[in-house]
């Protein structure tokens, strides 16, 4: 077993560094001067040449290389033009409530999504399944982007249940500790905040959690229609165990193997996803941050964001593999 | 003459095109293809089917809401935008726009991604293993997020988008062609033309390739579905199709203000993203069961 997640980081390594590089690049191979691109096209000729300097552009893009990589060894991924703040502390600031988010939208995905999946796996073909299955469809073609507005026009705007967008409303105080709002309230005791912390939560993580939700629900069925043709399945119902057992203890065991693997490649998809949803109920998390880089084209955060975004994901799946080799006693590691 | 020529047997029949036939009983895959077939001739026959021209603006019509609500009228079916556009115009123009972007983005994906998994498969060793290592590390960046940074250092536009989107593809089908080409090579017909002395290239694209098209045709299909939708998501950032181009993310994207005001702006391109690409999700769903044998019962 260590053996395997030994070898499993080895192969980390060539991966980031290859991000690194394709990052790394992106700037100098891009038509036109990169010190331009940095700092648009009316920077005056000195500020130019200190960013070159600071960023030691006249020289070959091996030494550059190096020296960034020094960088990023030492977690600096630089700073950002138009605040002048290290882009690492911007991101600590803003990463947790992409967590939040993220987390959040996963839960709810799973919950339903396995839910739906079992109960079509164990009534295949009928009405429900159909009616499932269709909506799972209907779900990976869902422009989230589109969903999260209609959702704010339905439950912000015309009913007034949830709020519009943020994190928490104006006039609630929250002392910050970890920027899990939803832990940090329950720290303080501040049930106030968590209510409110809450009511925002819920329009963005359910937008979010749209395109994993079908995801999940479709591999839940196919994994469980799979599990329940065989053997071992007909020998436990030979035995007169009740479907539920048949259907909770032996067959949902086995068959959430494979869907572990979906839901930890979801969370990509969440991350990639939050630009969308964080843009739209300005949620200041990494993905608006990153968002607002693009706009205002302050490439230094588009660089550091890139890197830790790229990097967050590729950990993560090397923990779903992990883990996959540790809830799968076949696969010998 | 006639009595002499073999006659055709159905195991003369090319395979593809016997799975393929399979495809009418599958209701998915119909449905999907009605879908589908739906947009193409939408697209095709645009300036035949719009009723105004997608970016005529009209200072007196602006706003207008569809015609079944208060205030609507036949002139504009679904209402009209800001500046007056008529909605289903521009929908119906969106539609050139979003298969365009489908099946550029795509096509390059393809044609990269086939090149590179058969060059992979064919030679293994290193050049293989530099190549799926490239591959890995595109696969790295989340979703999304690395079309959204090409375009962003590539300023943005619709033919940026369109190569982003393309790039972002290519190793689904690296990884599709170079499994298939390596359970190929193992075949005897590879090593009988090998035998004959024909060249790489030639047993790569005539002799191999063919083979491998179901799962190609598969995978085509489903990258159809998410190119439409990611470009149609770059566009609602701003980072794909620029004003005034009918594009349905854009359109989105521009109603976002007038969410209080009018929000059949809004409403209708969704729909329309929806639909397309839920018929090339169907009918990727429905191929995928008629020639994928690894997934026929």
């Amino acid at each position: 077993m260590l053996v395997f997640i030994f070898r499993r980081i080895l192969i980390l390594i060539p991966t980031l560094l290859g991000v690194s590089i394709i990052i790394f690049l992106m700037l100098r191979i891009t038509p036109g001067d990169p010190a331009e691109l940095l700092l648009g096209e009316r920077a005056t000729e000195e500020a130019l040449h200190e960013i070159r300097e600071h960023l030691g552009l006249n020289e070959p893009l091996y030494v550059q290389y190096g020296k960034f990589i020094k960088r990023l060894m030492k977690g600096d991924l630089g700073e950002t033009i138009w605040s002048r703040q290290k882009v690492w502390i911007e991101v600590k600031e803003r990463f947790p409530a992409t967590i939040e988010l993220s987390v959040a939208a996963l839960f709810i995905s799973c919950f339903f999504g396995i839910i739906f999946g079992i109960i079509s796996a164990t009534r295949p073909y009928s009405i429900f399944d159909y009616l499932s299955m269709l909506g799972a469809l209907i779900g990976v073609s869902m422009p989230i982007f589109w969903l999260g507005l209609v959702f704010m026009l339905i439950f912000s705007v015309n009913l007034g249940w949830l709020p519009l967008s943020g994190r928490l409303s104006v006039g609630i105080d929250l002392e910050v500790i970890t920027n899990f709002y939803l832990l940090d309230a329950v720290l303080t005791k501040n049930w106030a905040a968590l209510k409110d912390a809450i009511w925002h939560l819920i329009m963005p993580a359910i937008t979010l959690s749209t395109i994993p939700m079908a995801i999940v629900a479709r591999m839940t069925r196919s994994s469980m229609l799979e599990v329940l043709r065989q053997d071992y399945i007909k020998t436990a119902k030979a035995k007169g165990l009740s479907q539920f057992m048949v259907t909770f203890k032996h067959a949902l065991r086995n068959a959430l193997i494979p869907v572990v693997t979906t839901i930890g490649l979801q969370f990509g998809v969440a991350l990639g996803g939050a630009i969308l949803t964080e843009t739209i109920f300005a949620w200041p998390g990494v993905g608006k941050w990153m968002f607002d880089a693009v706009m205002k084209r302050d490439y230094m955060v588009i660089q550091g964001g890139t890197l830790f975004i790229a990097a967050v994901f590729v950990v993560i799946n090397l923990v779903v593999d992990v883990l996959y080799a540790v809830i799968n006693p076949r696969i010998n590691v | 003459m006639k009595k002499n020529r073999p006659q055709k047997s159905p195991e003369d029949r090319h395979p593809l095109l016997d799975q393929l036939s399979q495809l009418w009983r599958n209701k998915t895959a119909v449905a999907g293809l009605i879908i589908v077939a739906g947009f193409v001739l939408m697209a095709f026959f645009a300036p035949a089917l719009s009723p105004h021209n997608p970016n005529d603006t009209s200072l007196y019509d602006q706003l207008k809401p569809p015609f079944w609500a208060y205030g609507g009228s036949d002139k504009n079916v679904l209402g009209t935008d800001d500046l007056g556009r008529d909605i289903l115009s521009r929908i119906i123009y969106g539609a050139r726009v979003s298969l365009i972007v489908a099946v550029v983005s795509v096509g390059l994906a393809f044609a990269l991604g086939t090149l590179l998994g058969s060059i992979s498969g064919y030679y293994k060793g290193a050049l293989d293993n530099v190549i799926m290592r490239i591959m890995d590390i595109i696969l790295a960046f989340p979703y999304l997020l690395l079309a959204i940074v090409v375009v962003a250092y590539l300023g943005p536009s619709l033919e940026n988008a369109m190569m982003a989107i393309g790039i972002t593809y290519v190793p689904r089908f690296a990884r599709i062609v170079r499994g298939s080409v390596l359970e190929e090579c193992e075949k005897d017909y590879v090593m009988a033309a090998k035998a004959v002395g024909a060249k790489d290239w030639r047993i790569i694209f005539i002799a191999i390739l063919p083979n491998c098209l179901g799962p190609l045709i598969v995978q085509t299909t489903l990258s159809f579905a998410s190119a439409i939708l990611d470009a149609a998501a770059l566009s609602f950032l701003g980072l794909g199709a620029q004003p005034p181009t009918p594009e349905w993310g854009a359109m989105i994207a521009r109603s976002r203000a007038l969410i209080l005001r009018a929000s059949w702006v809004m409403t209708f391109p969704g729909i329309a993203i929806l639909m397309a690409v839920l018929g090339f999700n169907l009918l990727g769903d429905g191929l995928r069961d008629a020639l994928d044998p690894r997934l026929r019962d």
